[in-house]
């Protein structure tokens, strides 16, 4: 692969990245945390609504497991692409 | 012994620790000054990175506002969290394989222009002075309360030690003292929160304890939902704002927090791309320690202060209630003269703040002048909640005590990191990349301590005499910081045909469209004309949330535009290339 064509498909692959993480991040946050909080407010997770829970428990926990999971993520495509530095 | 004698042995143990910090991390480069050198370790620049961002107000407004908020005050645990997000996925690693040291460098160098340049400076100095005001004036206020210091002199004693840090260290010694300073405040804040789970529910994890039974078997929040009903407020875990203003808000602090110029700066520091992103991490996991007690703190406190007050006579009222009258965080008027206190829906007072008379009343109570008609008898200042809750729940005086060497190093951790973005912003950007090019390195570093120096001294000023519009302002400058530098920054990155005219158009309008519409439904004009009411919003959007219609009007605009004028330079979109590649990001030194 030239060198450029090695760029354009490392950038490919981090967007399909990035657009999975944020579809997530979305969800989490806007969706079940403010769009669908009422449905899900008719749930209970122990003493807590659903809904409530992810608005101001739930999603913060899933935000940085996110983070993580992208920089796993990223490390292993840095190495398949031969941009790691160690 | 005493909560004063503990406050003080606790501020003086952790300012000398601070102190001791500077003196061995000082800067003899400009590297060093601006982006400590260069090689922080991820978990440095992470503590340091989660001790810059949360400010006073994270440590004492924010369980204080979400406790009266409920459900509404969601909008800051997402937002203030969910920013780091798009910092780690969309910013941080190409800012820092881009390898200068500010925003205005980046956006001057992708647009080719200096008026670009210019523009991002002034947007990074509005931000920062209204952000800093209010950071001074939090050290002079925890002064005040727990020290009986005058709040004057709380700012001075607070500029003076930040001085110390700042000015001999720059970054590098900002970053290690904020290090020392995180572990200060988060330990400040867990202590009481486990403490009083462990009363309120008998669970040992604050988070679990929120969720849980009291000891009449019923659950907290529905016991919670029951007692606001009760008392005429909206139910706790439902809030009262519209679903798309939540989504407005929580959108704009999102994109604000991820756009704030000594946020961004932060992942200069670290020697490799790779560092940018695990430290990006870092920071969250480190902040959301705080975010996710901050909602359980709210819950407790919220129950605390209702079944404590409901209905009571004055006369058999804790000591620690009558302590906050007489610092005036808590007022009471017996309107219906029967020695109890009614606390239902309502504001208490006309205005904002309680304003007292001389003398007692009939119960000993400080007489108020400007008390409603309203059945609610009680004015409760919201950061009560975290500065009276070890009170509140009878904690030992060491426990209060930390709370407000916590405050402390919550302030001025985040006081230093915005200063020093102040005089990066006037030593490197203006000074030596527009005024003076040919400036050596010793001679940019005494401009940066010159700067640092005079910055110091206007934000004291702020502090001591705080204007009325900075606290508006604050919480704006997150939808500033949305409308302006976020989309330039983002299109920069992921948008290789975007130019000059495209961003420098999006960056104007959007900022333009986001001062008008504060100025118009928040501040007013100060002697033209008043703000304008809610009913008034556009499409209901609060003036907090407009920063999310303010910036796609922004990435519209920037997008329009560069696709009708010419394509960027070739070297510009080399550039663009190149910092989407990870590998080869060297020393943030280049020049």
């Amino acid at each position: 692969m030239s060198s450029t064509n090695k760029a354009r498909a490392y950038w490919k692959e981090n967007i399909k990245y990035l657009a999975i993480l944020l579809s997530i991040w979305f969800v989490v946050s806007y969706g079940c945390g403010i769009l669908f909080r009422d449905a899900l407010n008719t749930i209970n997770l122990g003493g807590f609504k659903l809904g409530f829970w992810f608005a101001q428990q739930g999603s913060i926990y899933v935000f940085v497991v996110l983070i993580f999971v992208y920089v796993r993520l990223m490390n292993k495509l840095d190495k398949k692409y031969g941009y790691h530095e160690d | 012994m005493s909560v004063q004698t503990w406050t003080w042995i606790l501020v003086g143990v952790t300012f000398a620790l601070y102190f001791g910090i500077a003196i061995w991390a000082r800067a003899g480069s400009t590297k060093d000054f601006y982006v400590a050198g260069g090689g922080v370790s991820p978990l440095a620049n992470g503590m340091a990175t989660a001790a810059d961002w949360m400010s006073a107000a994270s440590f004492i407004s924010m369980a204080g506002i979400i406790s009266f908020a409920g459900y509404d005050g969601s909008v800051y645990l997402m937002g203030w969290t969910g920013g780091y997000v798009l910092l780690a996925l969309l910013l941080a690693p190409y800012l820092r394989k881009f390898g200068k040291f500010t925003v205005p460098d980046f956006i001057g160098d992708r647009y080719y222009s200096n008026s670009a340049r210019t523009v991002a400076v002034i947007c990074a100095l509005i931000v920062s002075f209204t952000y800093v005001a209010g950071q001074m004036r939090g050290v002079g206020i925890v002064f005040s309360q727990f020290l009986q210091v005058d709040i004057t002199l709380g700012v001075i004693i607070g500029m003076a030690v930040v001085l110390v840090f700042a000015f001999l260290g720059g970054m590098k010694g900002i970053t290690y003292t904020q290090v020392a300073q995180y572990c200060v405040l988060i330990f400040a804040f867990m202590v009481p929160a486990i403490f009083i789970s462990i009363q309120m529910t008998g669970n040992i994890i604050p988070q679990v304890g929120m969720g849980g039974t009291l000891e009449d078997g019923t659950y907290l929040l529905d016991k919670l939902d029951t007692l606001h009903t009760e008392l005429g407020f909206k139910e706790y875990t439902q809030g009262s704002k519209s679903t798309w203003d939540v989504f407005a808000i929580t959108f704009a602090l999102m994109v604000g927090t991820a756009g704030l110029p000594h946020v961004i700066v932060r992942f200069f520091t670290v020697p490799k791309v790779k560092d940018a992103r695990k430290s990006a991490g870092l920071a969250l996991l480190f902040i959301a320690i705080l975010y996710i007690t901050a909602p359980a703190v709210a819950v407790f406190s919220r129950t605390n202060l209702i079944e404590t007050v409901r209905d009571q006579s004055y006369t058999d009222i804790p000591e620690w209630f009558k302590n906050w009258e007489d610092t005036g965080l808590i007022a009471w008027s017996d309107k219906n003269g029967d020695g109890k206190i009614q606390y239902v829906q309502g504001s208490a007072l006309v205005g904002k703040k309680p304003e007292f008379l001389e003398g007692r009343g009939v119960y000993g109570e400080r007489l108020i002048s400007n008390a409603s008609d309203a059945t609610n008898e009680l004015y409760v200042d919201r950061d009560i909640m975290v500065l009276a809750n070890p009170e509140i729940a009878g904690l030992p005086n060491w426990v209060i005590a930390l709370v407000a060497a916590g405050g402390l190093a919550a302030a001025l951790s985040t006081a230093a990191g915005l200063l020093l973005v102040i005089s990066t912003s006037i030593s490197h950007d203006l000074i030596k990349k527009q005024l003076k090019p040919n400036i050596s390195d010793k001679g940019e570093l005494r401009w940066a301590r010159a700067s640092i120096l005079v910055a110091i001294v206007i934000a004291g000023l702020f502090g001591i005499y705080p204007p009325g519009f900075v606290a508006a302002v604050v919480a704006l400058a997150f939808g500033l910081a949305a409308a302006s530098f976020f989309p330039a920054i983002i299109l920069g990155i992921f948008d290789k045909r975007m130019n000059k005219q495209g961003a420098v158009a999006g960056m104007v309008v959007g900022i333009t469209l986001m001062l008008g519409y504060m100025i118009v439904y928040k501040t007013g004009l100060i002697g033209i004309m008043d703000p304008l009411p809610p009913s008034d919003w556009w499409f209901g959007t609060s003036p907090e949330g407009f920063g999310t219609i303010a910036m796609c009007v922004n990435v519209v605009v920037s997008l329009v535009v560069s696709r009708m004028t010419p394509k960027p330079p070739k070297d510009v979109t080399d550039m663009v290339e190149n910092i989407r590649i990870p590998s080869g990001a060297g020393e943030a030194a280049q020049h």
